[in-house]
């Protein structure tokens, strides 16, 4: 990569973080919240939101972008309801792009998150209670710290994996350049062109690099564990 | 204080039937491993909730069979476990300040300034809890404990992790918290020689069931057949001051000089004691001419007497020593406490050294 980015890749670049990044944040409140659901709370029906929560892993992509499709589409069941009522709209723009991103790397995200809250030492959540904290003291001041190195490893791990999100993009919201163009939509864009090759493997080293960084960002904030 | 434990729990084949009261300030849960200690600890400090019972600490009822259960956080038993169980995501200071700044009465707390300079822990406060060593991390945890201004500390085996010579250094705090803080503690152990040191009563427990309960001192010499101990007497420290071309060892300690048949540790290492109150006899005048190698100058502290034999508590220099002798002997000798007589050690164990 000689000469830099060209503005295209660069904008590719760009809006691949932004949408990963707005996916990511916007689903870890929910994930930490499903994952507390069920690394605490043997409750009845459990193992079906379990099994609901990690379909997404398990399906097709392109099946869960023609799911959104059907449910936040222009005529979906619910889009229809967000554009006339609040003029929201998912398809064909990045915010629905973040939406896929999200919903793909959901379970990621819940699996990091639980497993770093049943790591949390119980004997150190036994010993604040008996020092007077209660449940809600215990979970911010105790398991949430002592889980915090695990949440943000899985974000980051969700991250990276977000970033190579194709299928669910580009049956939802299409591959628009400078709205839902992500590196690997740009990259599928440039093999269909005629003489593309050249800059779908620049693409595809971007890629590689980026894939490098945040993974390593992410083993590195497994490690920063408390003792 | 007053402490009144009944509990029935089964957990698998293992069935718990506990009852007892106490009125001592430190009371030692003690038993052999299996023996339903941690159980017991579990239902107190409320981390458990056992089939059927009755707990209450001062006239407070904190577990009644179905219809009371106070929780844990809410129950005023600070517990120090056997692994200190520091949180690591805090240092020293944030530690020890986490029950105190839950507390609703911190007047009522014990000054922290005093906690950290009882547990000498001035130099630690910055630190991080895995920079810590093994006697350093329990201190924490009992100023920890202490901070939480509880109305019972619930210590669960504190010196259990930690090897002899971390032992022997964090023993001396947990003597002067008692003394000095007059906490009510329920202080739990297989190890009979930190019961001796700290306890007021004793609670035996053996196979889920109170075996024996009693004042320590009376308790102390029947004690050893429970644990396969030897009956306990006097435990000490001495240092090896000199190889003797007589063949015998030289010890020195808080009270005076033994002779002892010759040690293989050098000069200057620090090794325990033990004397049994069997083997210490008692006479008003300085005996001469008797094959025992060693004599005490003692004070009488104590006398208890247990029907046909007598158990008198002595004091040579700073070092407790506890002679047995016949309920006759006692009335012919006149004995009575601060008489000033002297010991004749019959044997003396060196029990290991002591770091």
């Amino acid at each position: 990569m000689g000469e830099g980015l060209s503005p295209a890749e660069a904008e590719a670049l760009w809006l691949s973080l932004r949408i990963s990044s707005v996916a990511i944040l916007t689903a870890l409140p929910l994930a930490f919240f499903t994952a507390l659901l069920l690394a605490r709370r043997r409750f009845w029906g459990a193992s079906l939101v379990e099994t609901a929560v990690y379909l997404p892993l398990v399906l097709p992509p392109v099946a869960v972008g023609y799911l959104l499709l059907v449910v936040f589409g222009g005529r979906g069941l619910f889009g229809a309801w967000l554009f006339t009522t609040f003029g929201i709209r998912f398809v064909f723009s990045w915010t629905g792009a973040a939406l896929a991103s999200g919903l793909i790397t959901f379970p990621l995200q819940v699996r990091a998150i639980r497993q770093a809250l049943e790591a949390a030492d119980s004997g150190l959540i036994a010993a604040a209670r008996t020092l007077g904290a209660g449940p809600i003291d215990r979970l911010l001041n105790i398991t949430l710290p002592l889980a915090l190195p695990g949440i943000v490893s899985g974000a980051i791990t969700a991250f990276a994996a977000s970033l190579g999100e194709f299928g669910a993009i580009i049956t939802f919201v299409s591959n628009i350049p400078g709205e839902t163009q992500t590196l690997p939509l740009a990259i599928y864009a440039a093999l269909q062109a005629p003489g593309g090759e050249v800059a779908a493997a620049r693409l595809c080293a971007l890629s590689i690099v980026l894939a490098i960084i945040f993974v390593s960002l992410g083993d590195l904030a497994a490690k920063r564990i408390w003792r | 204080m007053s402490l009144e434990v009944r509990l029935q729990q089964r957990l698998g084949a293992f069935t718990l039937d506990v009852a007892f009261a106490t009125k001592g300030q430190v009371t030692a849960l003690f038993g052999p491993s299996g023996a339903g200690k941690s159980s017991v600890v579990a239902a107190v400090a409320g981390l458990s909730r056992p089939r059927q019972g009755r707990i209450a600490v001062s006239g407070r009822v904190l577990f009644d069979g179905t219809s009371v259960f106070v929780p844990p956080e809410a129950r005023r038993i600070a517990v120090v476990f056997q692994e200190a169980r520091l949180f690591p995501h805090m240092n020293v200071e944030d530690n020890l300040k986490f029950g105190w700044r839950r507390t609703p009465n911190k007047a009522a707390a014990a000054p922290i300034t005093h906690v950290i300079e009882l547990l000498g822990l001035e130099l630690l406060l910055r630190r991080q809890p895995k920079a810590l060593s093994g006697g350093e991390k329990s201190r924490v945890a009992l100023g920890r404990a202490l901070l939480a201004a509880p109305d019972m500390l619930l210590l669960d085996e504190p010196l259990a992790a930690l090897d002899q010579p971390r032992r022997e250094e964090i023993l001396p705090y947990l003597e002067k918290l008692a003394r000095e803080t007059k906490l009510p503690m329920l202080y739990v152990s297989h190890q009979l020689d930190e019961v001796a040191r700290l306890a007021d009563e004793i609670v035996v427990l053996e196979n889920g069931r109170v075996t024996a309960q009693g004042p320590v001192f009376d308790m102390l010499t029947e004690l050893g057949a429970i644990a396969g101990i030897p009956p306990l007497g006097a435990v000490f420290d001495a240092i090896v001051s000199e190889h003797q071309d007589d063949g015998l060892t030289r010890l020195n300690f808080n009270g005076g000089v033994l002779f002892v048949p010759h040690l293989r540790q050098g000069v200057g290492i620090k090794v325990r004691v033990r004397l049994r109150a069997e083997d210490i006899m008692l006479a008003l005048s300085e005996p001469f001419g008797i094959s025992a190698n060693n004599v005490l100058a003692c004070t009488v502290t104590d006398i208890r007497m247990l029907g046909d034999h007598a158990d008198v508590q002595l004091l040579c220099g700073t070092s407790k020593l506890v002679s047995r002798i016949t309920e006759a002997s006692r009335v012919r000798l006149k004995l009575e406490k601060g008489m000033s007589l002297f010991g004749v050690v019959k044997a003396v164990t060196v029990a290991r050294e002591a770091g």
